[in-house]
Formats: structure tokens, C-alpha cells, sequence
């Protein structure tokens, strides 16, 4: 990692959060359009304005005449990136790479008149920009290698998976995300630990074995996180990387129409409000995985919020706009959590509200977010549970306040299971783990609980 | 886990015997598997002590080290499990049938069908447990860089003709049981373990006598209390019962037993070495014989209890019907023996020490690939699985109420008909989710299109799902007869895939790409060095 100066601490007044920012833009579109080295890197905290760049190198490539490829990880972002490009430029040339499956990209492209979809990387040659996952560009054979590249969410893509693009471009700008959920892969693995290119490594950490002396760039604002957020999301996942709100502690509120009923919901909601986080803690339990008290717990929480006819206020907008459904999200460790509480919050009238796991929230932001804590109820602490992209996804996709609905005792349980990953030889090790990040949050949530027995 | 897996634990755990988890078995099994039972010695990584091995359950061919530190008696074992295990392998190699493959043409580059050899069997190697399998490993990596003499005169310590060769096809071995599914080496603990669940923690299981015997427990009788004897019992001299699978020794066996045995050895060679006259030397050859035989009654009395119970969990297996798709899966088995048969005749080099990028890419993608085809067949294959897939929210099971016929859109409409189907299972779905049924052994798709309206939504335990029908139903308008689900007709769908796709084509190695390091060094390997160790 390059120590790029973290914000000076002395002198937090004199932090400007859009002119550090786009200092950090304007070396990174330099490093890209004038530097020498093949690829340059840049780590993004969650909300850091990451599409947002991709989307003006892109038009900055596309001007100066470079033809450009870009390779996302999933459907839902290429596809995104796309809109980006054609609502900042609707003139620019635009192709979008697809499957042959049925409904293959978002219908919305097609009112779109610059954008060109194919399925075939031929029909797309010539224009400015080609856009595509990763898993479609490595099946691209016989075309002239483009001169340009971009790789977005490059920490999420899995070395072997840039093995198969890589031979496509001279030169690429990778971004991501450091911090989220790593690669998996679900077969054995174990026997590359330690080599430069391990196929289940990330494409990242390949990319700079090989090539230490590449530029590394990185954002150091998040504009989505509140000022109470973004210290302990920092702290926690980003320790020697520290990044700053783009808004100030006054800046955004969240206020609620209804009063209080007094009820543990309700109090979690106004802590939440107030601070920025709450944590339900319901008295100490082992459970099943959907856990149907903690389950109906995130249920009402987010009934409450709906229903007490929140407001927020943030640099957005002038007006305070309405806390809708559509700005609410839960976020959960499994599936099968997701989905009891899809059917729990179905059983108390509420649709619209997104569920899902940390794997399908990257990437999304809501104004108010309600987790369902991964030690929940647990008697132990495995790998997965402790994965620190698992829990920074979860507790970083708010611009207002988060609640954390969670059993009493992660704290004992931590203490009763402490990382005993196995040290591989050659492999860097991955600070903070797991075990660290969920120990600090822990620690922040603690000061916002509010004991409530159901 | 899933949670028919975790019943089958508690009942276990509650009963003390064994329950099933499958009801067919899942692994090919060989007609004339080789067992290989080896032992190490402790205090030196890989140094065979011993190993029973062969075909026949009742004679099995005892193999000795009596001084594990000695390298020419090491590499007099070497030499005796080459040929053992060599000719074995070997019977294997020239029954072939012709079978096609796709293979890229080099001058025009198209894909197209070329006839091959593709091996009739393949061989089928057994070792008691996991750490086997790593042992097989281990003496792969350790012998097929060796030099002979005929490879190279001036090798200091020239390796019998054929143990290189034996290392290469150990190493086949050791790598091909990292591909899910793969039954070219096996180890009997997760054979059992697969189809059978015990009340003991995945550690517990490495131990083939207590697991055998929560699997073997008579009716009425404890199993876990058999096991808990099986894994402690001692005799009156402070012995295992029960030896342990190995390839590691029981500590009280290797102080008590081995050491003293392994002392009077040496003791008898440097006294034979010392002998001065033929009267004495013979004598001497006498003791040194005696110290020998005793070394190999030890061996054989802690290999034994293993390979016979090795053999039995070869019986509770057989107990089981075979598995449909565990056939598919042995064919890839005699493929990759195939082709590493033809890499063999073709002179190629030993398996280099590390893989490349592309090589390590190729790999993980064939085991993600037989991973996903591995827990699609066996769900196809096992009511027991799929109903463990069901309770997951992967697959459902239910009764076609309704078929309604409908078109698809376009010039010339291809049917597309609506299929109503009562469940009790909640799978997770989304609108637009493809689901599939299998229609005469291949996937037919159909996609999740609503919850049908009167019939709740899943959510309380009962929901009629609406789904279209997408393929396999001909070319014709009307669809060709049984190709569609009729009322009262019972079906499995699973939201998981049936066959999996092949992934994209790979750069060639010399073509890694710059993010990758670039091409790989082409220089062939060199053996490897001689070191202190070699010759302690």
C-alpha cells in the first residue's frame, strides 16, 4: 500500500473534503492518461465517489481518442455503468457486450440511442467505450487488443478471472474496494497459497505481486457515510488507510414525525437518529440461524421506521425528504436469513424494502439500514462470520443511521474464539482481521445498545 | 451441512449407531481396488516405515523398512511398491475403447471431433484415511525428480529404475483427488463419512476403527461406545487396541515396541558388519534375520487391523446400490488416467514442482466446475440429498395441478406453456428464476413466473407456483408428447443447474499476461539437490 498522507488530524478545520478529493481525481486521470506504467491502482472506501470516477476516466479516455474497455464484475454494474455514461454524455458511443441468455441487460439501454448491444465483441469495435463482466470478456477471442482498460471492482474479481481478460488490453486502471468481501472460491485452493498468481486471490494482489512498482492511488472521502459513521468504519476496516466524511456532523439529520412509543424498537430508532447507530440487543441466546425473534425484531424496526413518517435532511437536497421504503434496506450474513425476514416484514405489510445478503448490498446505498448482526445467536465464530468484508458492506451502505439488531454476548463469544486462521507461507496478511474489525465495532455499537426483551 | 445432515448427526449422537446420508453411493468403486496401508516413521517428514499393499483382502504384500533412516533400505521399499503398484497401473493401460473428444484443429483452429483412446478401467487406489492421501503426496513429490542411473551416470545416489515413474504416477494420484467427485485415490474415512453420519466431530471421523464402528454397531449395541474403545482401549502392556489408520504410529507403540526392535536391528548389522570369520558371520546373518522378522511382525500387526478394516468399510459400502451419475463421474477418472498414460509415453518431464498461472487457473476452475457437478448429481441421484437441497430453499417437490398452454412471442410462436405446481417446500425464489427438472436424464428449464393466486405465497408452508416452460419440448408447434408436465404429475425442480457450462479458454502458458508475471521460466527442472539430509 502507498502511505498516501492521511488527513492531517491537527488541523481537522482546514480539511476541505472536495478539493482533497479532487486532488486525488486529478493525480489519478494523470497517472492514467500521461504516466508510463502499464496499470495504475486505486482503493476506494465504501461511497468514495469510485462510479463517479470511472465514469469521467472513461470520457476523459474516450476524448483524447483511446479506445477503452471496461470490465465489471457483475450484470447489475455494467449495466449501471452504462446509464452513468449516457447521462453525463449522451453523445458518447457506448457498447455494451452481452450474453446470449434471455434478458441479458437492462431494458432501460434500449431508449438509450448511442449505446450498441451485441453479443458478439466485433460488432462493438470502433466505438468509444465497450463496456461488459468479466466473465463475458474472457470468452472475447480474435479482436485487436484495445489500448485502454478499466477494471472495476477489481478487489471483488479473482486472479484467474483477470488471466482471462488481461491479454484484451495494454493498459488498465483498476478500481475497488479493499475493504469488502474477498474472491471465494468453492473448490480446494490451498496448494497456490503463497504463489504471486494463487487463482483465488484477488486480481489485485496479483496484479501489484508482479508489478510492485505500479502507482497506487486512493480516495480519501466518502460522501455517502455520515460524519458518524465514517471515524469507526475507518478505524475498524481501513486502519492504515484512514478516510474521511465528505459531510460535516451537522450536516445530515433524520427526524421523525411520530413520537417514541416507548417500545425497544422505537428507542433503538431515536438512538440510531440521534447518533447515527443503535444496537437492539436481545437478551443472550443460541439459535438457529433465522433466529425468529431476532428476525421479527428487524422486522419491526423497519415497520417503525416507516411508519413514523421520517424525514431526512442532508446536502442533497433543499427540501427534507420523506423516509420511503425504497430508501431502507436489511442487510443479513445468509440467504435463508434474508429470507425470513423478506417473509417476516411480508407478514406486517411491508414491501419495497430491500433484503439481502452483504455479497448482493456491495456496491448499494440506502439512507437507513438494519443489519442482522453475523454472531447473532451464535455458539461460534467461524471464518465466514468473521470475515471482515462481510460486516464492512453491512455497516457501510448508510447515509443516515444504521441499527444492528443482535443477541446479548458477541463480545464473550469473541473472546471464546480467537483467529486461528493458519499462517500460509508467502501470503501477506490481511490487517485488520476479522476478529479486529468485529472487536472495534462491537466496542462503538456497545455505547448505542438498547436491551430490549421481545 | 444441511439440515437433513445435521438430523442425521443428532439422531446418531442420540441412538449411538450410525445414520445413513445417503441412500446410494456416491464414489465409483473398483472391482479390484489396490489398498494401500503405509506407516511413516516419526521424527523424519515421509520416511516409510512400512505399508501393507495389494488387491487380494487375504494376501496382502507386506512391505518393511526395518532402519526407516537407512536411504538404501528406503529406496529398497521404493523399488518394491513400484513394483506393486507400477504393474497395477500398468494393467490398466491397454484396454481402450475409442471415444471422441474436441480438440482445437492447429491449422485451422476450428473445434472439431477427433477419435482418441479413452481407457476401458482405470486403476483405483485406497488408503485408509486423509493423511494418506497426503502420504501419497508426499512420496510423489519425493521420487519423481530422483535420477536413475541410467538417467544420469554420475548421480551420487542413483534411485531404482523405476521409482521416478512411480513418483509421477503418485502424483497423478495425489493431484486428481483434489477434483471433487474424483475416485482415483480415496480415503476410506471419507468414503464412510460421506455416506454415513456419526455422532463424532469431522476431526473424530479421520479415525477409521471408531468410525467403523458407530457404522458396524449391531442392533442394540452402543456404537459410540465402541468407538470411545476403538480410538482408547490399551492392553496390559499400554497398547492401542485398535492401531490407528496411520500413516502415523501410536507414540507407546514406536517407544515401547519399535525402538528397542529397530536398536537390536542395527545392533545385529554392526555386529554382522564386524564379523570376522564365516562361522560368525553366519551366525550373526541369523540374529541379524531374527531382529528383522521381528520389525516386520510389528509392522504387519499394526498395518493389519487397518487393512482389514479398510476392507470391511469396502463391504458397508457395497451394501449400497451405485449411484447413476457416479459413472459419468469415473469416466473424467479415466480420462485424466488416459491422458496422464499418454504424457507418460510421450517422454513429457515429471509434474513440475509448482504450477504455473495458467496451469493453477485451469486446475481450480475443473474442481469449481466439478464441484457444482458433483452436488448437482448427487442431489439428482439421492431422494436424501435433494431432500436436503429442498430444505435449503434449492429445490422443491410438488404436484402439477394445472397446464395451461401458451405461446411465446415472435414470428413463429413456440409453445411455452404454464405449469402450476403445489409445494410444501419454500424455495427462495425471484420472478424470472429458471428452474429445471430432469426429462429423460437431460435438464428441461422452466422459468418461476408468479405464485398462482389461491394458492398462498410459500410463506406459510403451501404455495402453488406458476412456471413456463422454456425447452426440450421439440421444434414443432405443438410440443412433442410427454415433453410436458401434465396434471397429478409429481416432480422435483431445482433452482441449481444440471450440467455445468465450460468455462472461457484460458491464455497459453507462454502467453501469461503481464499481470500475471508474464511467460514462465521454459527451462526444464532439475532434479532436485542432494542434501545433508539425503545422506544422514
Amino acid at each position: 500500500m502507498t502511505p498516501a498522507p492521511p488527513a492531517s488530524p491537527a488541523a481537522p478545520a482546514a480539511f476541505d473534503p472536495a478539493a482533497a478529493a479532487a486532488r486525488a481525481t486529478d493525480a489519478i486521470l494523470r497517472d492514467t492518461l500521461h504516466g508510463t506504467h502499464r496499470g495504475v491502482v486505486v482503493d476506494s472506501p465504501p461511497g468514495a465517489g469510485k462510479s463517479t470516477l470511472v465514469v469521467r476516466a472513461a470520457r476523459e479516455l474516450a476524448a483524447a481518442g483511446r479506445p477503452l474497455m471496461v470490465v465489471a464484475q457483475t450484470n447489475a454494474q455494467v449495466d449501471d455503468l452504462v446509464l452513468r455514461l449516457a447521462e453525463k454524455d449522451p453523445e458518447l458511443p457506448v457498447g455494451r457486450l452481452h450474453s446470449s441468455d434471455s434478458d441479458p441487460y437492462d431494458k432501460a439501454l434500449d431508449a438509450l440511442a448511442n449505446v450498441r448491444k451485441s453479443t458478439k465483441a466485433a460488432d462493438l469495435a470502433g466505438l468509444d467505450v465497450v463496456v461488459s463482466t468479466a466473465a463475458k470478456w474472457a470468452h472475447v477471442r480474435g479482436v485487436e487488443p484495445w489500448g485502454h482498460a478499466i477494471v472495476d471492482e477489481a478487489y471483488q474479481m479473482r486472479s484467474d478471472g483477470l488471466l482471462a481478460v488481461a491479454g484484451l488490453f495494454e493498459r488498465a486502471l483498476f478500481v475497488g474496494d479493499p475493504g469488502q468481501l474477498d474472491p471465494f472460491a468453492i473448490a480446494e485452493a490451498e496448494q497456490w497459497a503463497g504463489l504471486a498468481y494463487d487463482p483465488s486471490a484477488s486480481a489485485v494482489s496479483t496484479l501489484l505481486a508482479h508489478n510492485p512498482e505500479l502507482p497506487q492511488h486512493r480516495l480519501p472521502v466518502s460522501w455517502r457515510l455520515p460524519a458518524s459513521a465514517a471515524p469507526l468504519v475507518s478505524d475498524a476496516f481501513y486502519p492504515f488507510t484512514p478516510f474521511r466524511s465528505g459531510t460535516g456532523p451537522g450536516d445530515r439529520a433524520l427526524d421523525f414525525g411520530v413520537p417514541s412509543d416507548g417500545s425497544g424498537p422505537d428507542r433503538v430508532i431515536d438512538e440510531a437518529a440521534a447518533t447515527g447507530w443503535g444496537l437492539l440487543e436481545l437478551p443472550a441466546r443460541h439459535t438457529p440461524r433465522t433466529d425468529p425473534e431476532a428476525v421479527r425484531a428487524v422486522a419491526l424496526v423497519v415497520r417503525r421506521l416507516l411508519d413514523r413518517g421520517g424525514v431526512t435532511t442532508s446536502e442533497r437536497s433543499a427540501e427534507p425528504a420523506p423516509l420511503t421504503a425504497d430508501r431502507v434496506a436489511v442487510g443479513t450474513a445468509h440467504r435463508d436469513q434474508a429470507a425470513a425476514v423478506r417473509a417476516a416484514l411480508a407478514g406486517l405489510g411491508v414491501v419495497d424494502v430491500t433484503v439481502d445478503t452483504a455479497n448482493r448490498l456491495q456496491g448499494r446505498e440506502y439512507d437507513v439500514t438494519v443489519v442482522l448482526h453475523p454472531l447473532s445467536g451464535r455458539p461460534d465464530a467461524t471464518a465466514f462470520h468473521l470475515e471482515t468484508g462481510r460486516l464492512c458492506v453491512l455497516a457501510s451502505r448508510h447515509r443516515h443511521a444504521c441499527v444492528v439488531v443482535c443477541r446479548a454476548g458477541v463480545d464473550a463469544l469473541l473472546d471464546d474464539h480467537p483467529d486461528t486462521e493458519p499462517v500460509q507461507l508467502g501470503v501477506t496478511v490481511k490487517f485488520p482481521d476479522g476478529w479486529d474489525a468485529m472487536m472495534t465495532t462491537w466496542d462503538h455499537l456497545s455505547a448505542h445498545r438498547v436491551p430490549w426483551r421481545p | 451441512m444441511t439440515l437433513t445432515d445435521d438430523l442425521a448427526r443428532l439422531e446418531a449422537t442420540a441412538t449411538g449407531r450410525a445414520r445413513p446420508r445417503a441412500t446410494v453411493r456416491h464414489r465409483h468403486l473398483s472391482e479390484r481396488p489396490l489398498v494401500f496401508v503405509p506407516l511413516t516413521t516419526a521424527g523424519e517428514a515421509g520416511a516409510p516405515l512400512g505399508a501393507l499393499i495389494g488387491t487380494e483382502r487375504t494376501s496382502p504384500r507386506l512391505l518393511v523398512v526395518p532402519q526407516p533412516r537407512d536411504r538404501d533400505l528406503r529406496f529398497a521399499f521404493l523399488a518394491q511398491l513400484a513394483d506393486t503398484v507400477l504393474p497395477y497401473v500398468e494393467s490398466y493401460a491397454d484396454d481402450v475403447e475409442a471415444a471422441e473428444r474436441t480438440e482445437t484443429d492447429p491449422e485451422t483452429g476450428k473445434r472439431v471431433k477427433v477419435e482418441v483412446d479413452l481407457c476401458a478401467d482405470a486403476p483405483q487406489l485406497i488408503v485408509p484415511s486423509r493423511a494418506g492421501i497426503e502420504f501419497v503426496r508426499l512420496l510423489g513429490r519425493s521420487t519423481r525428480f530422483r535420477r536413475t542411473a541410467e538417467q544420469d551416470p554420475d548421480t551420487p545416489h542413483p534411485a531404482p529404475p523405476r521409482v521416478p515413474l512411480l513418483g509421477r504416477w503418485l502424483t497423478h494420484f495425489g493431484e486428481r483427488a483434489r477434483v471433487p467427485g474424483s475416485a482415483l485415490l480415496l480415503a476410506m474415512t471419507d468414503l464412510l463419512s460421506r455416506h454415513w453420519a456419526t455422532g463424532q466431530s469431522s476431526l473424530e471421523e479421520q479415525h477409521l476403527g471408531a468410525l467403523l464402528a458407530w457404522i458396524e454397531a449391531p442392533a442394540g449395541g452402543s456404537g459410540a461406545e465402541a468407538a470411545l474403545r476403538a480410538e482408547l482401549a490399551r492392553d496390559a502392556a499400554g497398547q492401542l487396541l485398535c492401531p490407528p489408520a496411520g500413516p502415523a504410529t501410536d507414540p507407546a507403540f514406536d517407544n515401547d515396541l519399535l525402538a528397542p526392535a529397530v536398536e537390536r536391528y542395527d545392533r545385529a548389522r554392526t555386529a554382522l558388519a564386524a564379523a570376522e570369520d564365516g562361522l560368525a558371520a553366519d551366525a550373526r546373518l541369523a540374529e541379524l534375520t531374527a531382529a528383522e522378522r521381528e520389525i516386520r511382525a510389528l509392522v504387519e500387526s499394526r498395518t493389519r487391523p487397518t487393512w482389514d478394516a479398510v476392507w470391511r468399510g469396502l463391504d458397508a459400502l457395497c451394501t449400497l446400490p451405485a449411484a447413476e451419475r457416479a459413472e459419468d463421474r469415473w469416466r473424467s477418472d479415466r480420462w485424466s488416467f488416459t491422458a496422464h498414460r499418454d504424457r507418460v509415453a510421450a517422454g513429457e518431464p515429471p509434474q513440475p514442482r509448482r504450477d504455473d498461472a495458467v496451469t493453477a487457473a485451469q486446475k481450480l476452475a475443473t474442481r469449481e466446475r466439478e464441484q457444482a457437478r458433483l452436488d448437482a448429481q448427487e442431489a439428482l441421484d439421492d431422494p436424501l440429498v435433494m431432500a436436503g437441497r429442498r430444505l435449503r430453499g434449492e429445490a422443491f417437490a410438488g404436484e402439477v395441478t394445472q397446464v395451461v398452454m401458451a405461446y411465446g412471442e415472435g414470428r413463429s410462436p413456440r409453445p411455452r406453456p404454464l405449469v402450476t405446481v403445489r409445494t410444501a417446500d419454500r424455495p427462495h425464489l425471484d420472478e424470472g428464476v429458471k428452474v429445471y427438472r430432469s426429462l429423460g436424464g437431460k435438464p428441461q428449464a422452466a422459468q418461476f413466473v408468479t405464485y398462482a393466486a389461491d394458492g398462498g405465497d410459500g410463506r406459510d408452508g403451501g404455495a402453488a407456483l406458476v412456471l413456463r416452460i422454456l425447452d426440450k419440448m421439440g421444434r414443432g408447434k405443438e410440443p412433442e408428447p410427454g415433453s410436458v408436465p401434465e396434471a397429478g404429475d409429481r416432480l422435483c425442480w431445482t433452482l441449481f443447474e444440471h450440467e455445468q457450462r465450460g468455462g472461457p479458454k484460458l491464455p497459453d502458458p507462454e502467453d501469461t499476461p503481464w499481470t500475471h508475471g508474464g511467460p514462465p521460466d521454459a527451462t526444464a527442472e532439475s532434479p532436485d539437490p542432494v542434501t545433508a539430509e539425503d545422506t544422514l
